[in-house]
């Protein structure tokens, strides 16, 4: 089974371990993965802020760099959620690409979808952390349904415990240029997200998407929380955090 | 309303900082989410009913004109009169003509919305009208001249002691505490004024086509003495409330109290049809009532109509992060939250609001929750790519994401960019990894750090370790 791995940009930037990270359980999930060189952005921060041209214009491009794979996987929900459930709007007056985009849509999952409902991954080996909590970020959630798959995955950790934040479903108030434009705002939501994730006395907030990564950390340091670390489902999973 | 959207921001920070207000706002949480979440669990076919009515509301849109034809020649017919508006300033003074041809010197109110978009009770005070609200919320908020903050709840943003003091002031009566108390106080003034009224006005959560009725919920029975006692009754409610028939409300009533205020059903379910006939102990002796475009139809075939299926429940609000935070006066109009953030740049303009359909993360909370299936975040998106055609989005916002695209789309600049980029936030980041301060990061930095990236992208470690992979195998051949 070949696997292209999107990596999306912000991980690409901000935290690459997440990409091998994510290399490492699809290989042993027995997928062959494939990591296109060219590959940039999905576009979602230009259709979120109306900019749809150049939307298309990205959208266009991963549409080339992926459609030969079999499946597509991004280790982000709101990523593979921009690409399943809103490619097909940026085409809706194409109808030759937009069944080539319809065709790539049916193949692209967010990791942890992937990983227990296409691949079937079985085991996981012993971690060194014990104590987690998992934020469900939003666009994995809604758009794509990852609720009991990182779950799953997080359930086959032998020696892990999960305990539920209050409202581990409640926006964590990233939303992109939101957290720049409405600084105050995204940052009480975070705020009440670091206080829910206090709540749990847990060693480790386990995420999986950048956005949220980014920000739950930023607002859980300048708390002068040190200590919680924020991981990515794929690190925690992998053994690499 | 005058509308003071463009403040929003400058508002939305007040608001966080307000202790009782947010203290307020916490009782949307107790009361409204975990009602709703506690009453679709008695329906065991709750998405059924959810598609049927969005399919019901769909229906009536799709046909608008019939419908609305078909419900003015069944209340003409029972002895109303149907009036059509096609601006609030036009409903205002429809009103206010009706009130000097029947000599009216007091009108009495039951909760509308839609007479708030068309700020009446001031058109009709200065026709020489008195005016008094009769819905508890409504009622507190004219003794305290304040604009409602909730669609449904429309004094949330206050506390019971702010009621308290506010009562003893106006009613100048030993202050009252436990909320029966303040409940009768309330009671004791509001009915003489029921019973001196001349004009009863109302609005309508829908209008039914086949009976030619208007119907109202309540939970206090206000709505019932406004529709019945005083000679006039007047109900003013926009054009996409019509439904077709009976059947079609019944099913939406099983959504809207659920929804709206965590309630099976409301205490009060009112259909009003025609004048008062012979033998009929109540009812008005006129009924008039007034249907609003006020840029609704403007909507019927763009690709906003889903937004006229709302049957304004509030459960998007409830449900929403940003309203849950700041409240509902930030967003500066008659309608708050995810829908007010697409009613308001579309009934006012879209110059006027231009912070609303960008205040949100796009979470889609309220997408899930909204019993009519409106798209909310996809409206608000719609929204931002009409601020974007038309100029209207601030300039470093354009720029940086024109920079980005336009890079995005160059792989092998993008790489070169990307690599001098994370290189200079890693230097940033220092040893404790955190950027405090982040130039060009806007409202990032006031309440958060950025934690500095490794220093490498993705894709030169990838080719690295292809690299050492290739050594490896060849040295092993
Ligand atoms: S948009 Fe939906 S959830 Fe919001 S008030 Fe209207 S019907 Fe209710």
């Amino acid at each position: 089974m070949r696997v292209g791995l999107f990596v999306t940009c912000l991980v690409d930037l901000m935290r690459p371990g997440i990409g091998f990270a994510a290399i490492k359980l699809l290989e042993a999930a027995g997928c062959e993965v494939f990591v296109p060189q060219s590959q940039t952005c999905c576009g979602q921060p230009a259709y979120n802020s109306g900019d749809r041209a150049s939307a298309q214009a990205l959208a266009r491009k991963l549409l080339g760099e992926f459609e030969a794979c079999d499946h597509v996987v991004a280790p982000s929900g709101s990523c593979a959620g921009m690409i399943r459930t809103h490619y097909p709007d940026l085409f809706a007056d194409q109808p030759a690409e937009l069944e080539r985009v319809q065709r790539l849509c049916a193949r692209t999952y967010e990791l942890c979808d992937f990983l227990v409902n296409v691949a079937q991954l079985k085991s996981i080996k012993e971690k060194s952390i014990k104590t987690i909590t998992y934020h469900d970020s939003c666009c994995g959630l809604r758009e794509l349904g990852v609720k009991s798959q990182p779950r799953a995955l997080l359930a086959m950790v032998q020696g892990l415990s999960v305990t539920e934040m209050p409202e581990a479903e409640v926006c964590c108030g990233f939303g992109g240029t939101f957290a720049v434009k409405f600084g105050e705002i995204s940052t009480r939501l975070a705020d009440n997200k670091c206080g829910a994730i206090a709540a749990t006395g847990a060693e480790a907030v386990v995420l999986g998407d950048l956005g949220c990564m980014l920000n739950i950390e930023g607002r859980l340091r300048r708390r002068g929380d040190m200590k919680t670390q924020v991981l990515h489902i794929a690190e925690v999973l992998a053994g690499t955090e | 309303m005058q509308i003071t959207s463009m403040h929003f921001k400058a508002r939305a920070g007040k608001k966080l900082a307000d202790v009782k207000l947010q203290a307020a706002l916490r009782k949307l949480q107790s009361n409204f989410v975990k009602g709703r979440a506690d009453r679709i669990l008695e329906l065991d076919n709750f998405e059924d009913i959810r598609a049927a009515a969005a399919a019901i509301r769909d229906r009536a849109l799709a046909s608008l004109d019939v419908w609305l034809e078909e419900f003015e020649r069944n209340a003409t017919a029972r002895g109303a009169v149907v009036h059509w508006a096609e601006t609030t300033e036009e409903a205002n003074r429809i009103v206010c003509e009706l009130a000097a041809k029947y000599d009216v010197r007091k009108a009495v109110k039951s909760k509308s919305m839609v007479s708030e978009e068309c700020a009446l009770n001031d058109a009709l005070e200065a026709a020489g009208v008195e005016v008094v609200e009769t819905d508890l919320g409504e009622y507190i908020l004219q003794l305290a001249h304040e604009a409602p903050s909730h669609i449904v709840a429309p004094v949330v943003h206050k506390s019971r002691d702010e009621v308290s003091d506010l009562f003893e002031e106006k009613h100048k009566l030993p202050r009252k505490t436990g909320i029966p108390d303040l409940c009768r106080e309330a009671r004791e003034m509001l009915r003489p004024h029921f019973l001196s009224a001349d004009m009863g006005i109302s609005g309508a959560n829908f209008i039914i086509a086949e009976t030619g009725s208007t119907l109202i919920v309540t939970n206090e029975g206000n709505g019932r003495m406004v529709t019945t006692l005083p000679r006039v009754h007047v109900a003013i409610t926009g054009i996409e409330k019509v439904v077709p028939t009976l059947e079609d409300v019944t099913t939406l009533l099983r959504l809207l109290p659920r929804h709206g205020t965590g309630q099976s059903i409301t205490n009060y379910v009112s259909l009003t049809t025609g004048v008062k006939g012979d033998g009929d102990l109540d009812g008005p002796q006129h009924f008039h009532i007034i249907l609003i475009d006020a840029g609704r139809t403007k909507l019927i075939g763009s690709d906003m109509q889903a937004m006229l299926r709302c049957i304004r429940c509030g459960a998007c609000m409830n449900h929403c992060p940003v309203y849950q935070n700041v409240g509902g006066h930030a967003y500066g109009w008659v309608y708050p939250g995810p829908m007010g953030s697409i009613l308001t740049p579309i009934y006012a303009g879209l110059e006027n609001a231009l912070d609303l359909p960008n205040a949100s993360t796009l979470c889609n909370q309220c997408g899930v929750v909204c019993p009519v299936k409106i798209p909310l975040p996809d409206l608000m998106r719609k929204l931002r790519e009409k601020q974007f055609e038309r100029g209207l989005k601030p300039w470093p916002e354009r720029f940086g994401l024109a920079l980005w695209g336009w890079a995005a789309r160059r792989p092998v600049l993008y790489a070169a960019l990307s690599m001098m980029g994370v290189r200079l936030l890693a230097w940033m980041g220092g040893a404790a990894k955190l950027i405090h301060n982040l130039p060009f990061g806007g409202g990032w930095s006031g309440g958060r750090d950025l934690p500095a990236p490794q220093g490498k992208t993705f894709r030169e470690l990838y080719r690295q370790h292809k690299r050492i992979d290739r050594i490896n195998r060849t040295q092993q051949d």
